[in-house]
């Protein structure tokens, strides 16, 4: 019977095969699973998408090659994908030019063209929008880790998939924030948001808006602009006539550093400021402008934390290769990365449906994530309802953890300094 | 008091305008040529001055003229390398020859100088200062008086010079202008390197107060294309006019209506005068 002596051979040379130290890779070049990128590479984002492309350069790594040091961390420990017979992982960037249209073409050729097995993306609100549109239409996973306008989980999409903290969680955090600013007895009569009149910009704004009428803070003012301004000056103006208790910027880079240099030169420091993440977290606004908003508060779900624990290693392992700090919207993008990447291990195949079904099942503990969510578990909408942030503040050329209290590393320094 | 700031403020930001658009509407005007490049020529000019003054440790009294004098060889060029061909093709081959320039320049900025944004210190020359309740920033101040003197020095250039007289003639007829001895070929590389170095000099000033990066000429070229539609193609004054026209407007309407609207009166107001005098402001019918 050679039938059985071959299967017997076989099975032992299976049972051998984790032993022996080096064997031929197993997946060759084209056989790599690829998954599309869609962010900013270029435009008024860019630097932001550079920053993001750059986590995402490191991830990838983390997953071709063994990080044993990297513990709990998923696909870190062995090389590639071992779900799927240690096949590797490859990136499929494209450059969305900060443009809704040119996002969408970009969709429609990573999926008809490339072939990937599911996207990720799209940084912008609004690209996200268009991008994940094309995903759903055929049938292939979308997994949105930086964009937090509410309605992109609200469309009743069978493929979305969100990790990020959204609107009504960034809303709530502020207005908890007024609010227990105000037991301390600090006067917060006045909000005013400022904000342009992108989908994250717009959105952003209703939902603090709203959360501040179901909580009794006034908005008393709200400055819209378009965005990528030449010129900020008739709003910072009408900020210091109407002079509030608060500010809230809801900017993208390129204004933010406007503000950032307009406020000064009109000499306006209001009692406390917030930038919200995006122009506010670019590693380059804090390099060009950081030392003229000293103290502006900022949210985060991501802080390098203490020696030893992952998120430590991981900011080590990006300075190490970047020479800078991992900002907060590149390691939201990187933690999404690991999301999708394990979904997909999990999957233990390419098809695109099952692995719509493994992110679905995704639940994702502390100790498997760096950011500081408390876990990834998907609703039926897609959004990640652990998802959770805190509050830092702008000290020096880093944001430091102020709030809440209790997970605060450094003390809320106030009014806000700005220049001085 | 707090409107007074408004239109001072407006009036600058018009200035810059101006100042960005001069180049623009030199090479238009010399030789109907639409240099899509022109806001990725300013962007060039503000990394030569970044450069000049992180690298070389250059002032802005230095950093300008470099800026300029780099941007005048550049402007030569692409007239040389570029332009001289295409002009002999269709109009199209023209405008696509630009565009094409314009993101070559950009793209490979974004691959020589990366993604981020920079800036340069806002106290490099003078800081800011009030007279009066007003508040100025004196890199703005510096602006707008070189815009004036731009403008003025490239009218008189052109109007009351031989050399302006030999642009306009090639401008004006080629083959006339070569009948009576000028060469067409040096007098619209002129043209080209003057305008590219105008744009060397806005570049260097407008990089002392705003942010540099590989697309911030996107976010100007659209303004300067105004500028000089509603100035009149080709006339330099009528730019100066039309830039601190939009600049006020923008200024008054964002502070008065909202920020959101500013564009909408700009270019309701710009299709307006152009109904009415569709060669602009100070431009010849």
């Amino acid at each position: 019977m050679p039938n059985v002596r071959r299967r017997l051979l076989l099975l032992a040379g299976l049972l051998a095969a984790p032993s022996l130290p080096v064997i031929a890779p197993p997946a060759a070049a084209e056989d790599t699973v690829k998954i599309g990128v869609i962010e900013p590479l270029s435009g008024g984002a860019a630097s932001a998408g550079q920053a993001i492309k750059a986590a995402l350069e490191l991830g990838t790594e983390i997953v071709n090659t063994p990080y044993p040091d990297m513990q709990g961390l998923p696909l870190a420990a062995g090389t590639g994908f071992p779900g799927l017979g240690g096949r590797k992982l490859e990136l499929d960037y494209a450059d969305n030019q900060g443009s809704p249209a040119v996002g969408q073409n970009q969709a429609l050729r990573l999926i008809t063209q490339d072939h990937v097995v599911a996207l990720f993306g799209a940084y912008q609100s609004g690209i996200t929008l268009t991008t994940s549109a094309v995903a759903e239409r055929y049938g292939i996973p979308f997994l949105a880790p930086e964009s937090v306008a509410t309605n992109l989980t609200e469309r009743g999409f069978k493929w979305f998939f969100r990790t990020t903290p959204i609107g009504p969680d960034i809303a709530r955090a502020y207005i908890g924030f007024v609010l227990d600013q105000r037991k301390q007895g600090r006067k917060i009569d006045s909000v005013a948001i400022v904000n342009d009149t992108t989908e994250y910009g717009t959105s952003i704004a209703e939902v603090i808006k709203k959360q501040a009428d179901a909580e009794g803070v006034k908005v008393t003012q709200n400055v819209t602009y378009n965005v990528n301004a030449t010129d900020v000056s008739s709003q910072v103006l009408q900020l210091k006539q109407a002079s509030p208790d608060l500010v809230i910027f809801i900017s993208y880079t390129s204004d933010a550093i406007l503000y950032a240099r307009t406020m000064k030169n009109l000499d306006y420091r209001p009692p406390i400021v917030i930038g919200d993440d995006s122009g506010f977290s670019d590693p380059s606004f804090i390099e060009s402008v950081g030392d003229l908003v000293q103290g502006a508060i900022n949210r985060s779900a991501f802080a390098p934390g203490r020696p030893g624990t992952l998120s430590y290693k991981m900011n080590a392992l990006y300075h190490q290769r970047f020479g800078r700090d991992l900002d907060e919207t590149s390691a939201r993008s990187l933690q999404g990365f690991f999301v999708l990447v394990d979904a997909i291990n999990r999957a233990g195949s390419t098809d695109p449906g099952k692995i719509q079904a493994a992110l679905r099942a995704t639940d994702m503990k502390p100790a498997q994530l760096f950011t500081g969510y408390n876990g990834v578990k998907f609703d039926d909408k897609g959004q990640n309802t652990e998802s959770a942030m805190l509050l830092t503040q702008l000290q020096g050329k880093d944001y430091v953890a102020v709030w809440p209290q209790a997970e605060a590393t450094g003390s809320l320094q106030l009014p806000y300094a700005g220049w001085k | 008091m707090i409107l007074l700031q408004v239109v001072v403020g407006g009036l600058l930001l018009g200035a810059v305008y101006a100042l960005f658009s001069s180049g623009l509407t030199l090479i238009w005007g010399m030789m109907n040529v639409v240099n899509f490049a022109h806001g990725d020529f300013v962007m060039l000019a503000m990394y030569v001055a970044f450069l000049g003054y992180t690298v070389l440790g250059l002032g802005p009294a230095w950093f300008i003229p470099l800026a300029a004098a780099v941007m005048f060889l550049f402007g030569l060029l692409v007239y040389f390398a570029l332009i001289r061909h295409v002009s002999r093709g269709p109009m199209l081959a023209q405008i696509l020859s630009t565009f094409g320039l314009a993101l070559l320049l950009r793209y490979s900025a974004f691959w020589v100088f990366s993604a981020n944004f920079v800036t340069l210190p806002d106290t490099l020359v003078g800081g800011n200062f009030a007279i009066g309740g007003l508040r100025l920033q004196a890199s703005r101040l510096v602006a707008g008086a070189t815009a004036l003197l731009l403008t003025i020095g490239l009218d008189l250039l052109l109007t009351r010079t031989a050399l302006g007289g030999r642009l306009l003639a090639v401008a004006e007829d080629r083959a006339a202008a070569q009948l009576v001895g000028i060469r067409p070929d040096r007098m619209q590389a002129l043209a080209w390197g003057i305008g590219a170095a105008s744009t060397g000099i806005a570049g260097g000033l407008i990089a002392l107060f705003f942010y540099i990066s590989p697309t911030v000429g996107e976010s100007l070229a659209l303004i300067a294309f105004v500028t000089v539609c509603l100035g009149g193609f080709g006339s330099v004054p009528g730019a100066l006019l039309a830039g601190l026209a939009i600049g006020v407007i923008e200024s008054l309407s964002a502070y008065l209506i909202g920020p959101v609207y500013q564009d909408v009166v700009v270019y309701a107001l710009f299709v307006l005068v152009l109904w009415v005098r569709p060669q602009g402001l100070l431009g010849r019918a």
